[in-house]
């Protein structure tokens, strides 16, 4: 086991990330974020208060739960649903941005775009994510990222999260 | 889980579960979103031996919004009516290839049956046997209560109802006593003794027969419906005397506590056990309950299906 | 070595001693500590109990009318399986045995059948239901010559008829075997009412309905001074009222069956109709009250009540299933575990209630003899400190209704003489022509 990002640098990408959006969208009032729970969601309201602060308003922020769009949902045991909560700027004609913590066989991304085209059309949708860990399974990629982590694919990625796990840290596990 | 056969199959962190998905599902029977692909390639039959329209359509409503594909097999004009035995048509639901069958069943225990025969390997859902069970129902109440009755907190603690009318027959209350004690509701039920059963004593409520007595004090009043078959059968002298004492009407809805709610599993019997106006009031939930129904189903059909193989033997 | 001389080698009579028993030419010839004959077939019996071969007052045997469940020639080799010599075949036949046509029939089947005597019962009424007595009196005389009469399945429920039936059968001291149950009290019942029907929404049976007919009948026999036997009691109350019928001298008699002495009304938890049985599986008080009063003989006898189905009629809903139970092959299991295991009873006692006191209350003269020399041998031996384990597909009888399949119960009955000739043997069965 090996810590691959310390809180230090986790905030650092994170700032980064808030930076790297709002100068790819020119028009920042026309921004939503919405996080994948659990730790996605948690990652988009730190993003959004960086981004809010630099912005001068408020960027709302939401969250998008995937469960139901899963398509290994038969390869484990049931797992709750998360609460979604979509900001009240809804989400149509919008530049709205995607937040999960992990990128790795795009699976989840794609119950994701699934979950949206059903709540409403965005203008664009892009996907923002901490650690790309690679091994991609669908044609999908992040616009932005935190940290690129050349990974096995027998090795696992854990990103713990304050709010959740007490501490802000990535670990790169042998399994 | 593999099967819901009886609301005593559930744990407390199950069925508050259950709950918590169908609040986040409500927003799909609600919203915008009218289907879920989440149990796409699945086949539910709802196997309906004893005639329910509202149960059937509440069960279907639900498959068909988590994208399953649905079948529906009726009493009326089938095998089963002309003597087809339950191992055979559980025995043809296998082969047909049912991941789920939803039963309705007029005799108490025939869902446990096909879930404990080696007749079939799908998952069982009691949607109502005899005078046993009827736990669909139960969760929708519960979920119905805990929208009206209970600020913050996710269980029903504090809550108080009251359950009035055939105790006796009533799988509607059997389930509810079970559910509403274990999501720690204290629950009163109100009935002539004869519409009580022997064995009532061990339940965890309750036992009042004077309906004026409770009806200021709960939160709930949950009526259930006088069966007609059950007129002639001396539990009660006639329906204008059962009325009188055990119905809810315009002068009971008047004791009724503030902010509480009036409930009934339907179909009513109006005039009856509950008056006209009573189930077309402020504090009538009575149309809600159906509406939940079909997000509590989708909760349930979620929690069973949704999930990958389980270990062998597993309940 | 003749086929017509047994040797049984280091026995423990119902009592306690050991001996050896020579049977020869179907009586028991010697009973000595130590016998040598060299003629004689030898049967090492160490360890095991030996018993008068046992005699069951409640058999269905379900010939005519239901060959598909059971003949007269599978419930006898059932029977022998289970240690019996003796049964006796309920009449709710098809057609009923309300006429000496259908009990000299069934008797002529067991006597073909050779492995046990089959004693019908005769039906109280016609067709059992209970409006107008049956020919008791032909039964009787015929060449069955019944003497134990019921409507089994069925009360005898109008007091007038059950008076007229009492009254009649004095006429060649016979008895009436009630099956106790007020019918209007149990209108569409499916278990035992209380906590688990309750919870099960199984209607409910009250125990009073069996009670109340009970209470009727020993006054009604105390009135025309008759004799009555009470069918498979299972209520507490049931006992307490036999228990003070006797104590006022009322000549009544009374069975339990060995279900009734293990299980309760939780195994209908399962909704599994294996347990479904008229009457009902009761609870803890009543099994304890009911091990009571067999041991202090307030109840007389273990009969088994017998009662073979087809398994479409068990494989179904709990309300569709038929009531009844498998029993003759467990039965003496049952009791070793409730009564002798339990410490409640010795082997003497076990000997009265499964052999002795059925024969003296049936009048079967041949059947419950003494073990002493001089004796018809009927007689079974079982080793109590093996167990086995019941598996209903190795059943004798063509049913499968065993609600003990999976337990591991003790007891492994071994032998069954009858009529000094076996029918089971080193705890197999033998097909014999006995003629
Ligand atoms: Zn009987």
């Amino acid at each position: 086991m090996s810590i691959a990002l310390s809180a230090p640098d986790i905030s650092r990408a994170l700032k980064r990330i808030s930076h790297e959006i709002l100068e790819a969208n020119t028009s920042s009032d026309q921004i939503v974020l919405l996080g994948i729970p659990t730790r996605g969601a948690h990652l988009a309201l730190r993003i959004a208060a960086n981004m809010s602060s630099l912005a001068g308003h408020t960027i709302p922020v939401g969250m998008l739960d995937i469960t139901m769009h899963r398509d290994d949902l038969r390869m484990r045991p049931p797992r709750p649903i998360m609460p979604t909560s979509i900001p009240d700027s809804g989400i149509q004609g919008r530049d709205l941005v995607l937040i999960d913590d992990v990128l790795f066989s795009g699976r989840t991304i794609r119950a994701g775009l699934d979950a949206l085209g059903e709540i409403g059309r965005p203008h664009t949708v892009q996907l923002a994510v901490l650690i790309d860990r690679g091994h991609r399974e669908l044609p999908i990629r992040a616009d932005f990222v935190g940290k690129n982590l050349p990974t096995s694919i027998a090795q696992s990625v854990k990103v713990h999260l304050n709010e959740v796990d007490g501490i802000d840290e990535v670990l790169i596990e042998e399994s | 889980m593999r099967h819901l056969l009886s609301i005593s199959d559930l744990t407390k962190v199950q069925a508050l579960s259950i709950l918590d998905t169908a609040t986040e599902l409500a927003r799909v029977s609600d919203g915008a979103v009218k289907k879920l692909p989440t149990l796409r390639g699945r086949t539910i039959v709802n196997l309906f031996v004893e005639d329910s329209t509202r149960t059937r359509i509440s069960f279907e409503a639900a498959a068909k919004r988590l994208s399953a594909d649905v079948i529906n097999f009726s009493a009326k004009g089938s095998s089963l009516s002309k003597g087809e035995s339950l191992k055979d048509t559980a025995l043809t639901l296998q082969a047909m290839g049912a991941d789920a069958v939803v039963i309705r069943h007029g005799a108490s225990g025939a869902p446990q049956r096909l879930a404990d025969s080696d007749w079939m390997r799908g998952s069982v859902i009691n949607a109502g046997d005899g005078t046993h069970e009827h736990p669909s129902q139960a969760l929708l109440d519960a979920f119905t209560i805990r929208k009206h009755c209970v600020k913050g907190g996710n269980d029903l603690v504090g809550v108080r109802v009251a359950i009035v009318g055939d105790i006796l027959h009533s799988r509607v209350a059997r389930s509810n006593v079970l559910l509403l004690n274990l999501l720690g509701a204290s629950v009163t039920l109100v009935a002539p003794p004869t519409l009580l059963p022997v064995g009532v004593e061990s339940w965890p409520v309750k036992i009042s027969y004077d309906l004026d007595k409770v009806i200021g004090s709960v939160d709930v009043v949950m009526m259930l419906r006088v069966q007609q078959e059950r007129m002639n059968d001396l539990f009660f002298p006639n329906a204008r005397e059962y009325s009188r004492y055990f119905g809810l009407n315009a002068d009971r809805l008047r004791l009724m506590s503030h902010n509480s709610i009036v409930m009934h599993p339907g179909p009513m019997n109006r005039g009856l056990e509950i008056a006209a106006e009573v189930a077309d009031s402020a504090r009538s939930v009575i149309v809600e309950q159906v509406a939940n129904g079909v997000s509590v189903r989708m909760a349930i059909l979620y929690v069973l299906l949704a999930g990958g193989p389980l270990e062998a033997g597993v309940k | 070595m003749s086929p017509h001389r047994y040797l049984i080698k280091g026995a423990t009579m119902p009592d306690g001693r050991i001996c050896d028993l020579l049977i020869v030419a179907g009586l028991i010839q010697t009973i000595s500590a130590k016998i040598e004959d060299t003629d004689a077939i030898v049967i090492k019996a160490n360890g095991s109990v030996i018993l008068p071969g046992l005699v069951d007052l409640h058999t269905h045997l379900r010939q005519p009318g239901r060959e598909d469940a059971e003949t007269v020639l599978s419930g006898s080799r059932a029977g022998a399986k289970g240690g019996f010599t003796a049964l006796s075949a309920m009449a709710n036949t098809s057609p009923v045995a309300d006429n000496a046509g259908v009990v000299e029939q069934v008797f002529r089947l067991g006597q073909q059948a050779g492995l046990v005597d089959v004693f019908p019962i005769g039906a109280v009424t016609q067709g059992l239901e209970g409006v107008v007595l049956a020919e008791i009196g032909a039964m009787a005389d015929s060449l069955a010559r019944v003497r134990v009469f019921s409507d089994d399945g069925n009360c005898v429920f109008d007091p007038l008829v059950m008076r007229r039936g009492l009254e009649y059968i004095k006429k060649f001291d016979g008895v009436i075997a009630q099956h106790a149950q007020e019918p209007r009290l149990t209108v569409g019942s499916q278990m035992n009412e209380g906590e688990v029907s309750a919870i099960l929404g199984l209607k409910g049976w009250p125990a009073i309905a069996e009670e109340a007919i009970i209470a009727r009948d020993v006054l009604l026999v105390d009135h025309v001074k008759s004799r009555l036997h009470i069918c498979h009691v299972t209520t507490a109350g049931g006992v307490e009222i036999i228990r003070w019928a006797k104590a006022r001298g009322i000549n009544v008699t009374a069975e339990v069956t060995p279900h009734h002495l293990l299980l309760t009304d939780d195994f209908a938890r399962s909704y599994d109709p294996v347990f479904k049985v008229n009457p009902p599986l009761r609870t803890e008080k009543d099994v304890m009250a009911l091990r009571e009063g067999l041991c202090d003989g307030t109840i007389d006898i273990v009969a088994t009540d017998h009662a073979p189905h087809s398994s479409e009629s068990k494989e179904c809903e709990w309300h569709e299933a038929s009531f009844g139970m498998l029993a003759l092959e467990t039965a003496l299991s049952i009791v070793q575990k409730t009564m002798i295991d339990s410490h409640l009873m010795n082997w003497t006692q076990v000997a009265n209630c499964l052999s002795t006191a059925p024969a003296r209350i049936a009048g079967y003269g041949d059947h419950g003899q003494p073990l002493q020399v001089g004796s018809i041998a009927n007689i079974t031996i079982v080793d109590p400190h093996a167990s086995w384990s019941v598996d209903r597909d190795l059943s004798a009888s063509k049913s499968r209704n065993t609600p003990f399949h999976g337990f591991e119960l003790p007891g492994v009955v071994t032998y069954t003489f009858f009529k000094g000739v076996p029918t089971l043997f080193a705890g197999a069965l033998v097909e014999n022509d006995v003629s």
